[in-house]
């Protein structure tokens, strides 16, 4: 019987350079940030990150690892704009494909159900269609006649999303009121990757929430990475709430480029447990 | 007790909702959400509304419905019975909203949010937009990064994007404006009490049509107990929109 459980450095040592990586959760709510994290800790280069993006994506072009974001929105959903999005977009220092929400989900389902584009309607006559010349339309065959945008398959190397729990084998549970797209992230990747809050002897899983939370099967995930508070500073209800205090200071440091090598120096240089070590006395002081 | 700006937007945001019956609102921001609750708890008591995330709430807090992200943009928003107010960094005469960046997407002088649902949500169901200082740095001639679809990129998209396309109107902290004048360009519906024409002609950098415009309703009594005590009693609505 599998066991998949590894670490967040293996899971960031499996990533080449010019891999595509999927990214769950919502703005900064359930992101995967211990496994970003360890990203930030790895040579690697030149990725497109396809995210409902949040700190993950700020953090990964403030590190220098981005090439092209495929996003909808970047936003910490508290605090409307990410600093080092900002700045990668208003420097050049990235590309990007920009996407309606919706469309990005249908572009994921394309690659999940192996087939090269899935037809909406949104955008349409917006941005979306100016920005990606690529993009093509598609008639209906049937009476409508309907020209609809054919959205191409969003193929990922790697997806990467951070669960409530998991048990050894890959079964993936979350217990918030969201499952976000996670499962469509996972789906639509050749590898996926879960950290969890805590891994549980599989009878817990069903112990401790409704059949339906199992979002994720073991066959659809190919490794599991214990990482309690991993998704800090964004959500992971009902395990903990935002840290808004500690992402009102990686904003400011963010935005202040003297102040960002030491937040760096301070709480990217070392490894998860020097993180949760400085998140602690950080959280000391200001009480 | 004469209403404020504030209470004024509030009642012409809910003024938005009237006739729609049980749909889901979407109002983005503060003023939004003060009108769409103020509309549910006076005139349109079927509203479906979320808490602004996965639950769908009745006025008294209890969940009635689920409707995280994925189930919204898979089916509430292409399903179509869903009115959103949303936001607008920038708004031109036919409704073409921006919210994703300021100057050229390629490289922008400003990066925003991106452009979230706007592409979507105006090609799938009716949408209106919220803007709290109007000025001609929102209401400009043409919008650098078209998100929601104004009028003439749906019609020059052709069928498929004009079938559903249903932009409604505008409420800004100077008046009401929907889209009926030539070619679907931008008119005044109403004023705001003590808001005068050459105000909007001033804050406005594309001509808009004043001819018919009107003078925007007061709340009643009734409403104005339900807006400061009821939906909010620390006056955030000052905030957003100075008296």
């Amino acid at each position: 019987m599998a066991d998949k459980r590894t670490t967040a450095d293996d899971v960031a040592a499996e990533l080449k350079d010019g891999m595509t990586i999927g990214i769950g959760g919502w703005g900064s709510r359930r992101k995967p940030m211990a496994l970003v994290r360890a990203i930030l800790r790895t040579p690697v280069k030149d990725l497109t990150v396809v995210s409902y993006g949040g700190p993950d994506v700020g953090l990964l072009c403030a590190a220098g690892k981005v090439k092209r974001v495929v996003f909808g929105f970047v936003t910490l959903d508290s605090i409307p704009y990410d600093p080092w999005f900002g700045r990668a977009r208003e420097t050049g220092a990235i590309e990007v494909t920009e996407y309606d929400e919706g469309m990005f989900g249908t572009a994921l389902s394309a690659a999940m159900q192996r087939l090269p584009f899935l037809p909406t309607r949104a955008g349409l006559g917006s941005e979306v269609m100016r920005a990606n010349p690529h993009l093509r339309t598609v008639r209906s065959p049937y009476d409508d006649g309907e020209e609809l945008v054919a959205v191409p398959a969003q193929h990922l190397d790697v997806a990467l999303v951070h669960l409530n729990r998991a048990d050894a084998r890959g079964n993936a549970q979350y217990l918030g009121p969201d499952p976000y797209f996670d499962e469509l992230f996972g789906l639509a990747a050749e590898r996926c990757f879960v950290s969890v809050e805590k891994v549980v002897e599989t009878a817990e899983l069903t112990a401790g929430g409704p059949v339906q939370s199992l979002l994720l099967t073991r066959g659809a995930v190919d490794g599991v990475v214990e990482a309690p508070r991993g998704a800090h500073f964004t959500t992971a209800v009902p395990d903990y709430g935002r840290d808004e205090r500690f992402q009102r200071h990686y904003a400011a440091c963010a935005k202040d480029l003297d102040a960002w090598p030491g937040f760096v120096d301070r709480f990217l240089s070392g490894d998860d447990r020097q993180y949760l070590s400085e998140v602690d006395k950080f959280e000391a002081e200001a009480a | 007790m004469s209403a404020t700006r504030a209470e004024i937007a509030v009642v012409a945001v809910a003024e938005l909702f009237r006739g729609d019956g049980e749909i889901v609102a979407s109002p983005m921001g503060l003023i939004p959400q003060l009108g769409a609750k103020l509309a549910r708890l006076t005139f349109e008591p079927d509203l479906l509304m979320s808490d602004g995330e996965a639950y769908l709430m009745t006025t008294d807090g209890v969940v009635e419905g689920w409707q995280p992200f994925r189930k919204m943009l898979d089916t509430i928003v292409p399903h179509g019975r869903r009115h959103v107010v949303m936001g607008a960094n920038q708004i031109d005469r036919y409704g073409n909203q921006n919210i994703s960046a300021i100057g050229d997407h390629a490289r922008p002088k400003k990066q925003l949010l991106g452009v979230r649902g706007a592409p979507g949500n105006t090609l799938n169901h009716r949408t209106s937009y919220w803007v709290p200082r109007h000025s001609s740095r929102v209401f400009v001639d043409a919008v650098d990064v078209v998100s929601g679809v104004g009028y003439d990129n749906a019609a020059k998209a052709g069928p498929s994007a004009q079938k559903y396309h249903d932009v409604h109107r505008v409420v800004s902290n100077l008046g009401v404006f929907d889209f009926g004048g030539p070619d679907h360009a931008m008119r005044a519906v109403s004023l705001h009490p003590g808001v005068t024409r050459d105000e909007v002609t001033a804050a406005t950098a594309f001509a808009v049509d004043l001819s018919t415009v009107e003078k925007s309703r007061e709340p009643t009594a009734e409403e104005l107990r339900l807006i400061r005590e009821v939906l909010d009693p620390k006056s955030l609505r000052d905030k957003e929109v100075p008296a």
